[in-house]
């Protein structure tokens, strides 16, 4: 499903990704992990098709996602390593994704519902004035609304409660099938009945890769 | 109030506009693009099936009501006022005046999403946004222009140097508008309205900083499109 072929990516001097090689397919929960700067939200990025990279690509089902961004992220439900302070009301960021991705609202209403986060009640409040663990639910939430093929996590239970973690994983569990999870975290211990697939990234180069 | 003190306080009212409505646009919006990147906002909402044409201009077009309602807002607050008033109101002026705001505000939406697209951080985007406008500002000065003109400088490059300038192509325009013998006018304008009809001046008065922002904003998309996103 998703295929990257010597993929590199630089900043200046600093090698980000060198030359990664890897092929992610369907029905792997992948745990993605590495110390701080190991290149993985960098990886992430490029799957997502935000750099354009210095060698290789990265292919999803086949097409570049910098080429056709449209068709790509289709397929991809994506939460961010940090919420961003979006300014627009959780109705307005529902209606922006409602009509991007084709996103049934009712379907957010209903995982954010499970992670025990009152949508209606802030349905006019702004997104960045959340807090920090509710923000990360109702991203959580519409990123399972979105009903992808790929879904990527760029360690999203930074925030959460000890309860609404197992929220989030029982969650998971339900939807992981047909899919590709692509999991970034520093905390397997956590994960370790979700995935069947573990990668080490360090310096920008995936050093250790096994199945379960 | 006599013709004069009305005349003086629209010129007052156009050389305030001259100076505030760019700068307060360009500040306002140069951080448009490199702001959301800077703090992640680029990075979520683009993850979503959106063409970055639809994200670049819906973005334009939202920064320009915004700016842009204000403005006719006050206008047409003076109209109201002028006719409760009871005072005849000069529809054609005010339709041109309306004009060339809308050229002046497009200008500079357009340069400032320009630089906000290829800036590395907000911080610097204000910097260069408000170097853009403090050159502008200089080359409207009528005390530099005549300046340049002790020091015999060519008339024409006088004139194309003024008429580069979306600030003073305003300027030379809103106040022919307002006051046809232009006595305040100082002598760049007399050099244009001499090599040029008053019609011929106004429509180009327009089209000319809309040609600016469309252009600048142009540039600023291919810019946007072929560069990393966040
Ligand atoms: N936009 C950028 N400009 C310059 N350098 C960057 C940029 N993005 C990432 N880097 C550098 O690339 C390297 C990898 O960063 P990346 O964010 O991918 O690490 P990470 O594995 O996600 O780390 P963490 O666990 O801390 O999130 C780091 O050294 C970082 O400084
Ligand atoms: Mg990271």
């Amino acid at each position: 499903m998703i295929k990257i072929s010597n993929l590199t990516k630089k900043f200046g001097a600093h090698i980000s990704l060198d030359n990664v090689n890897c092929e992610l397919n369907k029905n792997e929960s992948i745990a993605l992990m590495g110390a701080n700067g190991a290149g993985k939200t960098t990886l992430i990025r490029s799957i997502l098709g935000y750099y354009h990279p210095d060698g290789g690509e990265v292919l999803i089902n086949g097409v570049n996602p910098i080429k056709n961004r449209m068709q790509v992220l289709q397929e991809i439900s994506f939460v961010p390593q940090l919420p961003p302070p979006i300014k627009l009301s959780l109705y307005e960021l529902m209606q922006y994704i409602s009509i991007s991705a084709k996103v049934d609202k009712e379907l957010i209403e209903h995982y954010a519902n499970e992670m025990k986060l009152d949508i209606k009640e802030n349905m006019h409040k702004s997104f960045f004035k959340l807090s920090g663990g509710m923000k990360q639910k109702m991203l959580i939430a519409i990123s399972l609304a979105k009903n992808s093929s790929i879904i990527i996590y760029d360690e999203p239970t930074a925030n959460l409660d000890p309860k609404a973690r197992d929220d989030f994983y029982r969650l998971l569990k339900q939807n992981e099938e047909e899919k590709v999870l692509l999991f970034v975290t520093h905390r397997l211990e956590e994960v370790k009945d979700l995935v069947n697939r573990q990668i080490y990234m360090d310096l920008g180069k995936v050093v250790w890769d096994e199945k379960a | 109030m006599g013709f004069s003190g009305l005349s003086r306080l629209l010129l007052m009212y156009i050389q305030i506009t001259i100076v505030i409505l760019p700068i307060f646009i360009l500040i306002t919006t140069v951080r448009s693009i490199s702001g959301d990147r800077d703090n992640h906002i680029l990075e979520y909402m683009l993850s979503f099936p959106i063409s970055l044409k639809q994200y670049y201009w819906g973005k334009i077009i939202g920064r320009f009501i915004t700016v842009y309602l204000p403005v006719l807002f006050a206008m047409v607050v003076a109209i109201v006022y002028g006719a409760v008033k009871g005072a005849l109101i000069p529809w054609n002026i005010f339709f041109l005046y309306t004009g060339l705001l809308f050229a002046l505000s497009s200008a500079f939406l357009g340069i400032a999403f320009f630089i906000s697209s290829f800036v590395k951080s907000s911080e610097v985007a204000l910097g260069i946004a408000f170097f853009v406008w403090i050159v502008l500002l200089a080359f409207i000065d009528i005390a530099l222009i005549s300046l340049m003109m002790q020091q015999r400088f060519n008339e024409e490059l006088i004139l194309i140097i003024a008429m580069l300038n979306p600030m003073e192509i305003f300027r030379v325009a809103a106040i022919s508008l307002f006051d046809p013998e232009l006595t305040v006018m100082g002598p760049v304008a007399f050099y244009i309205l001499d090599s040029m009809s008053q019609g011929v001046f106004v429509f180009i008065s327009i089209a000319y900083p809309l040609g600016v922002g469309l252009i600048f904003a142009f540039l600023g998309f291919k810019i946007f499109k072929n560069k990393d996103l966040v």
